[in-house]
């Protein structure tokens, strides 16, 4: 049986967050984080009772904050782009890493950020995005390798948002 | 200038901290604004709120046609959630800000600035039998008190006793349904789903 609905927000909500932050601005992860959770809310009578909530409300998460990414991207007039590169460098400390996170391809990123953000077993994320187990823990790991080389070529400078 | 690439383990081990500022971001909030969001899109089934009060901690629940439970710290809040879920619709939210005027009326009762609740009730979680003997509970005054007996012969029920003493004990909406009120008829208190001691409080409140 499905737990009860706010018990469900408060045990996967801090992931949820993560996943949204590790694409997102702070401000844009709040409003991907609530449609998360409206989303889920809508579909939850229709949810299996044996539902893996975590890879469920993960993935709806990663596509919640791709929704913005590419809301973001076509809104933001170029020359604003170096702004919010300056307003997240101040608030993130590893701003490279997660601005190389935004910047992989979305099949790369669904799998790393089920994975090692939002802690999942490749079963579960392989459930989650679709695909084998083995599909899953292949992405995850071109995921990586091309988050290492990104961060090798520009250990500094975060990559534009159009770099993919 | 050339930099070593980045240790596997110290990449998965920034990936697992997650984003900068995930303790700072107040979940309760967002979380209390999407409830408000998914009830004014008719969304909603149940909407929950805790909140303390002299008996104890208290878990408010609201559907779109009014309050429809009230629980005790003694009833455990999952299975009181699960019930609701069970029982009404599993779409049930926790908002604060949608049970704020229950729990402003609650609030002013406790403090003795409130002696009826002008409040939409929603008696679905009893039988209508039940839902009939809380109709009557209500008419029950502030500071007074009635017998199981006087009760049902209220409800129109004289022989039904026992079935009003059930009623009452399985009240959903106690304090608000002031089942507090009915005592045995050899002057004896009776039970209550909150505790005796909380039911002597209400009473003591009732009468000061």
């Amino acid at each position: 049986m499905l737990p009860a609905f706010p018990t469900v927000v408060e045990r996967h909500g801090p992931m949820v967050w993560r996943v949204c932050r590790s694409m997102l601005t702070a401000t844009d992860a709040e409003d991907a984080w609530s449609e998360t959770f409206l989303a889920a809310l809508q579909a939850y009578p229709r949810l299996d009772g044996d539902a893996h909530l975590a890879g469920w409300l993960a993935t709806i998460a990663h596509h919640k904050a791709v929704d913005r990414l590419r809301a973001g991207a076509r809104a933001r007039p170029v020359a604003d782009v170096p702004d919010v590169a300056v307003r997240d460098t101040a608030r993130d400390p590893d701003p490279a890493l997660w601005a190389a996170v935004r910047a992989l391809p979305d099949r790369q990123r669904h799998a790393l950020v089920l994975r090692h953000v939002a802690d999942l077993p490749y079963v579960d994320v392989a459930a989650a995005m679709g695909g084998t187990p083995a599909a899953a823990r292949r992405a995850a790991a071109d995921a990586l390798a091309a988050l290492r080389t990104t961060l090798a070529d520009h250990p500094d400078a975060p990559p534009p948002l159009e770099a993919r | 200038m050339t930099t070593p690439p980045r240790a596997e383990a110290d990449l998965l081990t920034a990936l697992a901290a997650g984003p900068p500022d995930a303790p700072a971001v107040d979940l309760t909030a967002l979380a209390d604004a999407v409830a408000v969001r998914a009830w004014q899109q008719g969304q909603v089934d149940v909407a929950v709120a805790g909140v303390g009060s002299p008996i104890g901690p208290l878990l408010l629940a609201a559907t779109p046609a009014g309050l429809v439970r009230v629980a005790f710290a003694q009833e455990d809040t999952d299975a009181v959630l699960a019930e609701l879920s069970a029982r009404i619709g599993p779409r049930v939210v926790e908002s604060g800000t949608l049970l704020d005027e229950p729990a402003r009326q609650l609030a002013e009762y406790f403090d003795r600035r409130r002696r009826d609740f002008d409040l939409a009730l929603d008696l679905r979680l009893a039988t209508r039998f039940r839902a009939g003997v809380l109709t009557a509970l209500r008419r029950v005054g502030y500071g007074t008190t009635t017998s199981y007996a006087a009760l049902a012969a209220a409800a129109g029920r004289p022989a039904a006793v026992r079935a009003v003493g059930s009623a009452c004990a399985t009240n959903p909406l106690p304090v608000v349904v002031p089942c507090h009120r009915v005592l045995r008829s050899d002057g004896g208190l009776g039970g209550y789903a909150g505790g005796l001691a909380a039911k002597r409080l209400l009473l003591a409140t009732e009468a000061a």
